[in-house]
């Protein structure tokens, strides 16, 4: 199939336009136009699955070269690249596969607006994975700061009872970190005179820019990923976002800082990543200590889910910068589990949010008694954000831990320290909401669980149960594109080592050289 | 007649005597609203007669009265932004002013030949051409701040703009003379011969006419009319002050600055660079406080010529081109914003607060869609059109090394993302207030291509792009 990138990434647009025209025509008014809304996104993220399974079928993993590659001239000196590696092609799925699961999520818990709520998703999606297959700076830098807007209206319009002051400091801390990325492209695009990445990637920054770039690439990074401390606006904007906002929020905005990693800052600024490692690494562990601590005393589920999100990332940014096979390997596996994991989560806890209208810890309590399939789904995701072996969120954090551990035992040493705090809060969470005596009145009506709900959380076990004993799929089509990757780092990091010691021997050549004269 | 068409004034010339004869036929006719309605098509009509004369035009560059007027492509381009802006801004005023009984015919004749003056503007090459252009300009719009005369805010505009505006001509002639006395001459060309940074005379001189013309594009610290008579003036008004007369006056600015002077680059540069600083944070900064939308877009306004200038300070063709990108989509941008605020209306009354918009999206939701565009792409958010604007001036600015400026630049919009955002949250999120009437059709008409414009430009950006690449390129030659 032609295109086949530009069908997938745009195809959402077209159901978008599709629900638009649904409501023009439909004379009934806003809520009349719903039912036609919810299942013209639901076929339409279904198809975009289809077509990006499609498109992982077709893909070559032992090839490292970017695939599916199209590429127009278009205006401003940018161009209309897309392309997927190894790498970009896990997360263009991963997004497809969460979409039709949002999209479900919301069929009941949405009742205003829900012809503007599927297109403002279906928006997203477009933008997402837009994000994933560009492989142009500014088309990149389009769709990475296009994701903004329809994030800022589905917590803002659709959000909890604080969902301005969360919208807000969403739109305003992300923004603040991408203009700097843009000024960085923009010196890039002038100093190079291409826009293309894999060009980019290929292209020597000398040693003296690079921290600068470095930096202005992962103050946008890191707000988006998020890492410790500026990590503030993510418990907000996730306790205030509705089910299916949340569960794209963590299952996929937030990949899109690692995934920049992966893409620029490492390939592009190697001497930079290397000069900046420890700052990272320390980041990464605090990130992975505190926020879990953090998380313990957390009264609100959502939010403790958010720090557990947090501390999670940590693993990644942490694995990352090994610049080993294991550490990036495990690092985009963390990712590609914790979409899962947390975006599982967050749609368990909107399950008894949908009956109960609260999220205090407090209110809940012993409905394993009356809710048993909910109490063994709750069971299985809150073992795998613990990182329980035989669940995919082991593999990712063992990975990790693994390439910290060669690169920096201390490092490991702390951040296993995570593993078990992890533990604690995971399972007093499951504790306080699912054991114990079941008393508060209001939870002895709950229902468990309907087929609805079994049906948007089954795939989620399954694949997490899956990953768990057989992660091979991933990391095989991982494994090319990372093997490049740390190859390239180590080459550019040797050979400004070596021409610094060859510097060096030709200044200790000339002091000698000076001396001998001088002794003569 | 083959010559006469392709004479270079002929659009001025069009302007001029359409002006001459729509006021005699308003002065003849019975003076009521309906000749003020059809004098105000037939302004329209001219406008776009003139445009079209320009366009069959040669485009080559070609000057008259011994180098004092010159036409090129640059002047094309700009003249065809203030077309836009013109007739854009008459077609909103139709309805507003016939609902307020003052649908005059005057107004279509001031606008005519405020544009008449903006042509002169763009085209002047000349130091007695700029003050003969601007002065035309301005004095029309004097008059139209304060159209409304029986109504106390529109006088004190009025007022307040002429009092303060002939202050900034005093200033801008007194360093015309100066220019005058150092260099020997009134030309640009000849001017850029002799200034040297050694000829003190013309750089005070150069000072001087910067600052007038940093009052007519409302830049600080020379902004602080632009609120009150933004607030002050009838709202159809206000929108033609915002988009026409800053294309033209940032027209005269950037040929000013660029044909004149040169030779002597470092020294305006740093006024340019400072101007810019300036307007981008008391843009972003005092805008926040605001609650009455007009004078929210004034603040606006001074923000965004702040952003255009960082083009300017560049000093390289691509800073202009980004100058032009600039206006054009700023151009569009503010007059589908006015026709917005132009909607804001319940019973006869028309309401400015921005609380006012609370809810819109449940009881206008095409307006609100239109809006919130408007707003996301003045705040620069990309895929947007106003994100190409900054987009290509800050571009010119990191080409041209000037990295601190462009720094300052991109963290003035992120302060001034969050007030355009706020609208935003205000239309989708607050409870519903009162409906607003029904949008008249010429206002929806104009908010409906602004929306298609912002939306739409990242598909098609080619003509737009290309003509200001164009247009920069011909002012260098």
């Amino acid at each position: 199939m032609p295109h086949i990138l530009s069908i997938v990434t745009f195809l959402p647009l077209l159901g978008a336009a599709a629900i638009l025209v649904a409501r023009l025509l439909n004379k009934g008014g806003q809520d009349a136009a719903a039912p036609a809304a919810r299942w013209i996104a639901l076929a339409t993220t279904l198809v975009v699955l289809a077509v990006s399974v499609l498109l992982v079928a077709q893909f070559d993993p032992s090839n490292p070269a970017y695939q599916f590659v199209e590429n127009h001239a278009w205006f401003a000196g940018a161009s209309y690249h897309l392309g997927v590696d190894g790498v970009s092609i896990l997360f263009v799925l991963l997004t497809a596969f969460l979409l039709p699961i949002c999209i479900v999520a919301s069929w009941k818990s949405i009742e205003t607006r829900v012809v503007e709520y599927m297109i403002a998703f279906l928006i997203l999606e477009t933008l997402v994975i837009g994000v994933f297959t560009s492989l142009d700076l500014f088309l990149f830098y389009i769709f990475f700061e296009g994701t903004l807007v329809p994030m800022y209206l589905i917590i803002g319009i659709w959000g909890g009872a604080n969902r301005i002051y969360a919208a807000y400091k969403f739109f305003l801390y992300t923004l603040l970190g991408s203009v700097l990325m843009l000024l960085a492209m923009l010196w890039m695009a002038h100093t190079t005179g291409t826009t293309s990445i894999p060009e980019l990637k290929q292209y020597a920054f000398d040693a003296s820019v690079q921290p600068i770039l470095w930096l202005a690439f992962f103050a946008s990074f890191a707000v988006k990923m998020p890492m410790w401390p500026v990590h503030t606006w993510l418990p907000d904007a996730h306790v205030q976002a509705p089910t299916a906002g949340s569960v794209i929020l963590a299952g996929i905005l937030l990949k899109l800082g690692g995934y920049g990693f992966i893409l620029f800052n490492i390939p592009m600024f190697p001497l930079a990543s290397q000069m900046f490692t420890p700052l990272v690494l320390t980041l990464s562990v605090i990130a992975v200590v505190y926020t879990s601590l953090v998380a313990f005393r957390q009264t609100d589920i959502k939010k403790l889910i958010a720090y557990s999100s947090v501390a999670h990332m940590g693993y990644v940014t942490m694995g990352i910068f090994t610049f080993t096979q294991q550490g990036v390997d495990g690092a985009i596996f963390q990712m590609l589990s914790h979409g899962l994991v947390s975006a599982a989560l967050f749609l368990c806890v909107g399950v008894v949010y949908d009956r109960l209208h609260t999220r205090e810890i407090a209110a809940y309590g012993g409905i394993a008694e009356n809710m048993p399939i909910y109490a063994a789904i709750f069971m299985v995701f809150t073992m795998a954000n613990v990182g329980l072996p035989g669940t995919s969120g082991f593999v990712g954090e063992f990975l990790t831990l693994l390439g910290a551990f060669r690169a920096n035992t201390w490092v490991a040493f702390l951040a296993t320290f995570g593993v078990i705090l992890s533990a604690a809060y995971a399972l007093y969470l499951y504790r306080r909401v699912v054991f114990g005596v079941l008393e508060k009145p209001s939870l002895k009506a709950l229902k468990d669980m309907n087929a609805r709900e079994i049906a948007v959380l089954a795939p989620l076990v399954i694949l997490t149960i899956l990953f768990g004993f057989y992660p091979a799929p991933i990391l095989d089509v991982t494994a090319t594109s990372v093997k490049k990757l740390v190859t390239n780092y180590e080459a550019a990091v040797r050979k400004a080592e070596i021409e610094r010691q060859g510097s060096e021997a030709a200044r200790i050549a000339g002091a000698a050289l000076d001396t001998w004269e001088a002794a003569r | 007649m083959n010559e006469l068409m392709n004479y270079a004034a002929l659009p001025e010339i069009i302007l001029a005597i359409g002006a001459m004869v729509l006021l005699m036929q308003g002065a003849f006719a019975s003076d009521n609203q309906e000749t003020g309605a059809a004098t105000g098509w037939m302004a329209i009509g001219v406008l776009l007669v003139a445009g079209l004369a320009m366009m069959l035009q040669p485009p080559a560059t070609q000057t008259l009265f011994d180098g004092a007027f010159v036409v090129d492509r640059y002047t094309r381009f700009m003249k065809m932004l203030v077309i836009a802006g013109s007739a854009g801004a008459l077609l909103l005023a139709f309805d507003s002013f016939a609902r307020q009984q003052i649908m005059k015919f005057e107004y279509p004749v001031l606008v005519l030949l405020a544009t008449t003056g903006m042509f002169m503007m763009i085209s002047a090459n000349d130091l007695i051409a700029l003050y003969i252009g601007l002065e035309l300009q301005s004095l029309a719009l004097y008059v139209v701040a304060a159209f409304r005369r029986d109504n106390l805010r529109s006088s004190e505009a009025g007022l307040k703009y002429f009092v303060l505006g002939a202050l900034s001509s005093g200033m801008l002639l007194y360093g015309a003379s100066l220019i005058y006395g150092f260099a020997g001459s009134t030309s640009f060309p000849v001017i850029a011969a002799a200034a040297k940074a050694s000829n003190v005379g013309v750089v005070i001189g150069l000072v001087f006419v910067l600052v007038g013309l940093a009052f007519k594009v409302s830049a600080v610290p020379f902004h602080m009319w632009t609120p009150d008579v933004y607030e002050g003036a009838p709202t159809p008004v206000t929108a033609f002050f915002a988009a026409a007369p800053k294309v033209a006056a940032m027209a005269l600015l950037v040929r000013f600055v660029m044909v004149a002077f040169p030779t002597i680059s470092a020294q305006w540069q740093q006024i340019i660079v400072f101007v810019a600083i300036a307007s981008m944070l008391l843009g972003s900064f005092a805008a926040i406080g605001q609650t009455n939308i007009k004078r929210l877009m004034a603040y606006s306004s001074i923000g965004h010529v702040g952003f255009a200038l960082v083009g300017l300070a560049a000093n390289s063709e691509e800073g202009v081109q980004g100058v032009l990108i600039y206006m054009a989509i700023y151009l569009v941008m503010t007059l589908g914003t006015f026709a917005c605020i132009l909607a804001m209306r319940r019973k006869d009354e028309t309401v400015e607060e921005i609380s006012e918009l609370s809810g819109l999206a449940q009881t206008n939701l095409p307006m609100a869609f239109a809006l919130a565009m408007l707003m996301f792409s003045l705040a620069g958010i990309p895929p947007l059109a106003g994100f190409w604007g900054k987009f290509y001036v800050i571009a010119a600015a990191v080409k041209a090394n000037m990295t601190t400026l462009a720094v300052i630049a991109v963290l003035a919009s992120v302060v001034a993302a969050f007030y355009y955002i706020r609208i935003v949250l205000v239309m989708f999120v607050e409870e519903p207030k009162e409906k607003f009437l029904a949008v008249e059709g010429k206002v929806a008409v104009v908010m409906a291509l602004a929306t298609i414009f912002v939306l739409g430009f990242i598909v098609y950006p080619g003509p737009l792009v290309e003509a200001a690449a164009a247009a920069a390129k011909s002012l260098r030659l």
